[in-house]
């Protein structure tokens, strides 16, 4: 499948600003460094001109005339020889959740040709994001809603970050389409760690940008990538995000822009569930699984009901009882049971087999997101 | 005159004979020594000419030439002392050493002639077995001396002894060989209270030599755990006592150290490559060689240098470590249980704890060092929690002695398995296709095999692990209780 634009399809005009943007960087980071989320958004809604004088009063000539002292074929050919494309609002292609912003971008410079820019519509895209510092159940949330929001034909949008962004991505991957939304310049895989992520996204995803090939991020970048996120799809989800963590910016910009704002709940005692349980008290709507999501988009009930684990013994139902409750070591979950450890042990081991359980890298044992046969007792 | 005797330098963990030749001319009063001397060697000219002084000889106001052969091999230490006295007293004529011809000396001298003790006396007899008719050792070594098979052992408390000499006899005493059966008291796994599952971990451990990775919170009870689990091994057999009793008497270790327990190792994170795997110039053993038959514990191993743990891999599986210098090489024992202990993140409480306040890149450093290359050689993973206020409370946990009374008779199985005294973890690739099965357990492996991308090595391992379980409970063949307790113990890379 082709992405349907290429290097060239962007106009003059557009292309420039890209460019203008990306010489200016420095000085959006030093005239923004206190607040970046709340000022962003404001600067970036200026034209050329304006935005040029805004942020670098005492050279605004020369950075202006810099800027259209580059040829338009220079751009485009530094676009084909990074092997990226580019698309403005003046092409048919351009994304529709963009066109309505004052802060939106004018182009979106882009990789990768896993499917038509065209497809990323408002109603069969949702953003979902979260915090770096993810506890397993959040990561382990993210992957399987993304991967069912995929499996079901939605375009899911993320930053790339390490933690929620990352484990969305993955999600997505195995099932369908996804979309890396980055600071950077679309050519640059940032955090380096994700190196490998970002190649699998562009095996079957797109990666896009506001900023031309080869540029480093800023800081001022995220929160402005952040806009781009809340303003391609209908829905941003948070999954898991603390107190005044950059996730809540994202949902904050969704909500400005008309855009509607889930969060799944966490834990009222875990600190990384804060800020989303916070969103969900001030309206957002609430998401268990993507059902919750489906039901809103295509209709109520449109999905067939989930698959369902198989079948479990009591022992077993017994020692992932006490899983669910917490017991994340098998001495816990022994004491918590009443059995002995070896045992349990015995049981964890056949319960991960199954596809219930997951063991983490430090050891402890969690839930994952497949149902049990049954609802369980209640008590 | 010519005079010669026979001493020992070490070289890695062996003692390597060497030729001393004294010769005493007329000429201007001088004492040189040559034949690669280190500078400790050099510096015995200051100590014997002290030492035979005060001892009542005369000191040869000569021309003295003291040769080392052979003279491409360092000489090291000052364990030549006595060797290059007794041949320059005969080379000067104050006493013969016809009684003692062809027998070896080692000691250290102090200024007024008395024998100091001297590092790898053990393998210094041993030696003489081959090089030399007996051995003339210092006081505080001839108990360990005397372990040697097949070989005299004299010791003598000062230089000022070897005058008997002179009327022909023979001087020193011979000491008593030591007796290492006593076993010294070791803090006792009863002090573990609660943890059973840590207690079953640690018993598995034992009984089939499979490395360990506890993690947890501080306070937990990992280094308590860790530090108990020599108490559940099998005491070493009288071969590897001497082994063992070598290695740590090259490295200094006094005659105290000498036991029938298995070495404990516990190096701090602060080591370096060379430290842990051994090395230097001239190469010397290091913690793993130290920890030869014993167990090497890495606490905190998160925080050791990259380059000390990337350096464990090959030693871990080949069970010796090859040490290549400019200045020598040596290929040294090491067949040591990894025992180690890690904090789930840098701060020691956990992502899941609020308190928390580690960084998404410090964490990422922790978890880097728990799923490298070298976690994939551990076979036993387990997340341990600070045990309960009712375990705290309860009575003390099973003591040492039953749970070892278990891994000796697991060890029985396998010795009877392999036909020679070895464990699961060392078993050959044929050894662990050959191990019986049910279905079950085969069903449950391939699966997990599936579900994680084990590599070959892991898939081995988790059979290993499986058949010391099975042998703990005595059971011929890998039930699925046994394939699924290994199972759970295996580290899963997170795909």
């Amino acid at each position: 499948m082709s992405v349907g634009v290429t290097a060239e399809s962007a106009c003059e005009q557009c292309l420039r600003r890209a460019w203008l943007i990306a010489s200016l960087s420095g000085n959006i980071q030093i005239s923004c460094s206190d607040k970046p989320g709340n000022r962003i958004p404001e600067l970036l809604r200026l034209d050329d001109e304006d935005l040029a004088r805004a942020v670098a009063p005492k050279d605004t000539d020369q950075v202006l005339s810099e800027n259209t002292s580059i040829s338009h074929g220079h751009r485009v050919a530094e676009l084909i020889d990074s092997d990226c494309w580019a698309c403005c609002l003046h092409d048919d292609h351009f994304p529709e959740g963009l066109r309505d912003g004052a802060d939106a971008p004018r182009v979106l410079i882009g990789k990768g040709q896993g499917f038509p820019l065209a497809d990323i519509t408002m109603p069969a895209t949702v953003t979902v994001v979260g915090s770096r510092r993810a506890t397993g159940y959040g990561l382990e949330v993210s992957r399987s809603l993304s991967k069912e929001l995929a499996a079901s034909g939605l375009n899911v949008v993320s930053g790339m970050a390490l933690g929620i962004d990352g484990s969305a991505h993955r999600g997505a991957l195995e099932r369908g389409r996804t979309v890396a939304v980055l600071a950077s310049g679309p050519d640059r895989p940032y955090p380096v760690s994700h190196s490998r992520l970002y190649r699998q996204i562009l095996e079957s995803g797109l990666v896009i940008s506001e900023m031309p090939p080869g540029i480093q991020p800023r800081r001022w970048g995220f929160p402005a990538r952040n806009r781009i996120m809340a303003a391609l799809s209908q829905m941003t989800i948070v999954v898991e995000a603390a107190y005044r963590s950059g996730s809540l910016i994202t949902a904050e910009m969704a909500a400005d822009a008309g855009r509607e704002v889930g969060a799944v709940p966490g834990q009222v005692t875990v600190g990384p569930a804060a800020g989303t349980n916070d969103l969900i008290a001030n309206g957002a709507a609430l998401i268990r699984d993507a059902r919750d999501v489906i039901d809103r988009f295509i209709g109520v009930g449109a999905t067939p009901p989930r698959a369902k684990g198989p079948p479990l013994e009591p022992d077993l139902r017994g020692v992932l009882d006490a899983v669910e409750r917490g017991c994340s070591t098998v001495d816990m979950n022994a004491d918590f049971v009443a059995r002995d450890a070896t045992d349990v042990a015995v049981c964890l081991a056949r319960l991960e087999v199954m596809g219930y359980i997951d063991c983490s890298l430090v050891g402890t044992w969690a839930r994952t997101s497949l149902p049990a046969p049954y609802p369980p007792e209640d008590e | 005159m010519l005079a010669e005797t026979t001493a020992f330098t070490i070289d890695g963990i062996a003692a390597r004979p060497v030729r001393v030749e004294v010769d005493v001319q007329r000429g201007l009063p001088n004492f040189q020594i040559v034949g690669l001397p280190d500078a400790a060697v050099r510096e015995a000219r200051e100590r014997v000419r002290s030492a035979l002084v005060n001892s009542g000889f005369e000191f040869p106001l000569k021309r003295i030439t003291a040769n080392l052969a052979p003279a491409d091999l360092r000489k090291v230490g000052p364990g030549l002392d006595l060797a290059l006295a007794s041949a320059l007293l005969a080379a000067a004529g104050e006493i013969s050493l016809e009684p003692l011809a062809g027998w070896a000396f080692a000691g250290e001298l102090a200024l007024d002639g008395t024998v100091r003790p001297v590092r790898g006396a053990l393998a210094m007899a041993e030696s003489a077995r081959n090089n030399a008719a007996g051995i003339v050792v210092p006081p505080a070594n001839g108990g360990e001396a005397a372990l040697a098979e097949g070989v005299e052992v004299r010791t003598i408390e000062n230089v000022a002894e070897l005058r008997k000499l002179a009327d022909g006899m023979i001087p020193g005493q011979r000491p008593e060989p030591l007796d290492f059966g006593r076993t010294p008291d070791l803090p006792d796994l009863g002090d573990l209270r609660g943890q059973a599952h840590l207690r079953w971990a640690l018993e598995v451990s034992a009984a089939g030599e499979h490395g360990i990775l506890i993690v947890g919170p501080p306070g937990a009870g990992k280094s308590l755990a860790a530090r108990r689990i020599t108490s559940i091994l099998p005491p070493l057999e009288s071969g590897e006592i001497l082994e063992v009793a070598r290695i740590a008497s090259v490295c200094g270790a006094g005659a105290g150290a000498i036991t029938s327990t298995r070495p404990f190792r516990a190096p701090h994170h602060t080591v370096s490559a060379a430290g842990l795997v051994g090395g230097g110039a001239p190469p010397r053993p290091g913690e793993i060689t130290l920890a030869h038959r014993g167990v090497l514990f890495l606490d905190e191993l998160c925080e050791f240098r990259r380059s000390a743990l990337e350096a464990l891999r090959e030693p871990l599986e080949s069970g010796e470590v090859n040490i290549v210098r400019a200045s020598g090489r040596q290929t040294l024992p090491c067949r040591f249980t990894l025992v180690a202990a890690a904090n789930p993140c840098p701060c020691g409480r956990g992502q899941e704890d609020n308190a928390c306040q580690c960084s998404v890149l410090d964490i990422r450093r922790y978890e880097g060092a728990l799923s490298g290359a070298l976690a994939d050689r551990i076979d036993i993973n387990l997340a341990v929690k600070q045990p309960s206020a009712e375990a705290m409370a309860g009575p003390p946990g099973e003591a040492s002695s039953e749970v070892r009374q278990r891994v000796v008779e697991a060890r029985l199985i396998m010795a009877e398995r392999y036909g020679e005294a070895r464990t699961n973890s060392r078993a050959t690739p044929d050894e662990v296709s050959s191990f019986r099965m049910e279905a079950g357990a085969a069903a449950m492996l391939a699966d997990s095999h599936t579900r994680h991308c084990f590599s070959g090595r892991a898939h081995d391992r988790v059979l290993r692990l499986a058949r010391t379980v099975a042998d703990l409970k005595a059971s011929p063949c890998i039930e699925v209780e046994h394939m699924a307790s290994a199972l759970q113990f295996r580290r899963k890379e997170q795909k």
